[in-house]
């Protein structure tokens, strides 16, 4: 399962308790920048990965970024587009930059949405826990990939 | 003292245009130059700004003796001896020493010096103190002390400030250093400037302390925030101050 590559990473992730019984993958493998295998077994949807990146407090995106979501007003500055990110990077490339951004630009100040380590007073009610699941990296990544223009 | 809010009143639409004119140099804003006409308009306008409300009531409270030693503040401090007061805060009290910031300041007046109970946290009667006080200063330049002792108080905070925290892993610097003047969705990003507190919120509905608006933004960055006699707020007030050395007070702020 490990393929060490000559850039192979090991992402050691705790798995948050809330879906310990999915079986969630607790260790991510990085090849380049890019992370080639899911997350979750069940396929990422896309319509639930839009959702998400819309909802102001489960995919934050819209906070930073824009992107081609018109019934949602206030979208941020501090991000490019996300409009054309599925015709720029492979699916395991977005998977990387959704999970832990910090492996490719470690001055990024785009949250790390699955990892738990590393991170410094953490509020008591997300100690531990990602700020997506799985599910919804793939979800989101899914979601990415459509964004062809 | 109806007459004295006017002339004051009519004084800080003044302050406010010199805020404009600080100079090319200075890149420096304060969150009410981030604000709508409308906004603004409703801190100039002493009529229409809630804060003076509680400024009323502080004047009030001022006067009103408390505690086993029966005496108000105003038995110990007489009429205009708060102005400039609030620019200089924080700063470590006689005999003390550690800083404390302008209410942790009042409440120390309120143990030692009345032999009553401490105010609590953003209490009205503690902010309307506090309100009282800061609106004295209106128009001052923040006029942090040189007292040598406060820099490593103040050198903690800035570490705090530039330091990552909480669940996304951003610090008060990316967004009020490095991203100022973007829009988080729909709000623009201030620079941070501690020039308004206490602060009437329009999102509140009430008066706030500098420090419930520190812990607001620990709450947007799902870090845990410090309990409010933390020793860490008065650090981050104490680097705020010196980083707004020279800008002008204008409490009561109104904000969105
Ligand atoms: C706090 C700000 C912030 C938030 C919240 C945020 N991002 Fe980002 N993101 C950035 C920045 C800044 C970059 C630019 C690259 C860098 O700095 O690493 C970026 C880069 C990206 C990229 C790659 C750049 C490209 O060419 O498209 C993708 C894809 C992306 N973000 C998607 C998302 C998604 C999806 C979410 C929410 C689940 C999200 N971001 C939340 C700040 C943010
Ligand atoms: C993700 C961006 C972000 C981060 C990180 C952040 N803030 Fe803020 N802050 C804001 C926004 C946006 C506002 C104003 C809008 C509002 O009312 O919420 C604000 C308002 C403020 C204000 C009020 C300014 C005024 O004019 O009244 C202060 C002071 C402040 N922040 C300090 C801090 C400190 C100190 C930290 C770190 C502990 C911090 N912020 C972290 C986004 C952020």
């Amino acid at each position: 399962m490990v393929r060490a590559g000559p850039l192979a990473v090991l992402l050691a992730l705790a798995a948050p308790a809330a879906w310990a019984q999915q079986g969630p993958r607790d260790v991510v493998v990085v090849e380049g920048d890019a992370i080639p295998e899911p997350l979750a077994t069940r396929p990422g949807d896309a319509a639930r990965g839009r959702a998400i990146v819309a909802n102001r407090s489960v995919g934050l995106c819209l906070l930073c970024h824009s992107g081609p979501i018109p019934e949602e007003r206030f979208q941020g500055t501090l991000a490019p587009s996300l409009a054309g990110a599925g015709a720029r990077w492979s699916v395991g490339q977005l998977r990387l930059r959704i999970v832990d951004g910090a492996r490719l630009n470690p001055d990024t100040i785009m949250p790390p949405y699955y990892r738990t380590t590393g991170l410094r007073r953490v509020a008591r009610t997300f100690e531990g826990k990602t700020i997506l699941t799985a599910e919804q990296v793939e979800d989101v990544v899914a979601y990415l990939a459509t964004l062809k223009e | 003292m109806r007459t004295a809010w006017i002339a004051l009143g009519l004084a800080s639409v003044f302050v406010a245009t010199f805020a404009l004119a600080q100079g090319a140099a200075d890149k420096r804003r304060s969150g009410y130059q981030d604000m709508g006409e409308a906004l603004q308009k409703m801190q100039d306008d002493d009529t229409a700004n809630p804060g003076m409300l509680f400024v009323q009531l502080g004047e009030q409270l001022f006067g009103r003796p408390a505690g086993a030693a029966n005496k108000s503040c105003a038995d110990c401090h007489g009429a205009g001896s708060m102005k400039g007061v609030a620019a200089r805060y924080p700063a470590i009290p006689k005999d003390a020493d550690k800083p404390v910031d302008l209410e942790g300041r009042i409440n120390l007046c309120r143990t030692a010096n009345q032999r009553a109970e401490p105010l609590a946290p953003e209490s009205r009667d503690l902010l309307s103190l506090e309100a009282y006080v800061a609106f004295q200063s209106r128009g001052q330049p923040i006029a942090p002390p040189s007292d040598p002792r406060l820099a490593p108080f103040r050198a903690q905070g800035a570490e705090i400030y530039r330091r990552r925290q909480g669940q996304l892993n951003l610090s008060c610097a990316i967004c009020h250093d490095d991203n100022a003047g973007k829009k988080l969705a729909g709000v623009t990003i201030p620079q941070a400037h501690p020039t308004g507190y206490p602060i009437y919120r329009l999102e509140w509905q009430a008066l706030g302390s500098l420090k419930r608006r520190l812990r607001n933004c620990l709450i947007g960055l799902r870090a845990e925030a410090y309990a409010y006699d933390a020793p860490e707020y008065v650090a981050l007030e104490l680097y705020l101050m010196d980083r707004a050395k020279g800008m002008l007070l204008e409490a009561p702020g109104v904000r969105p």
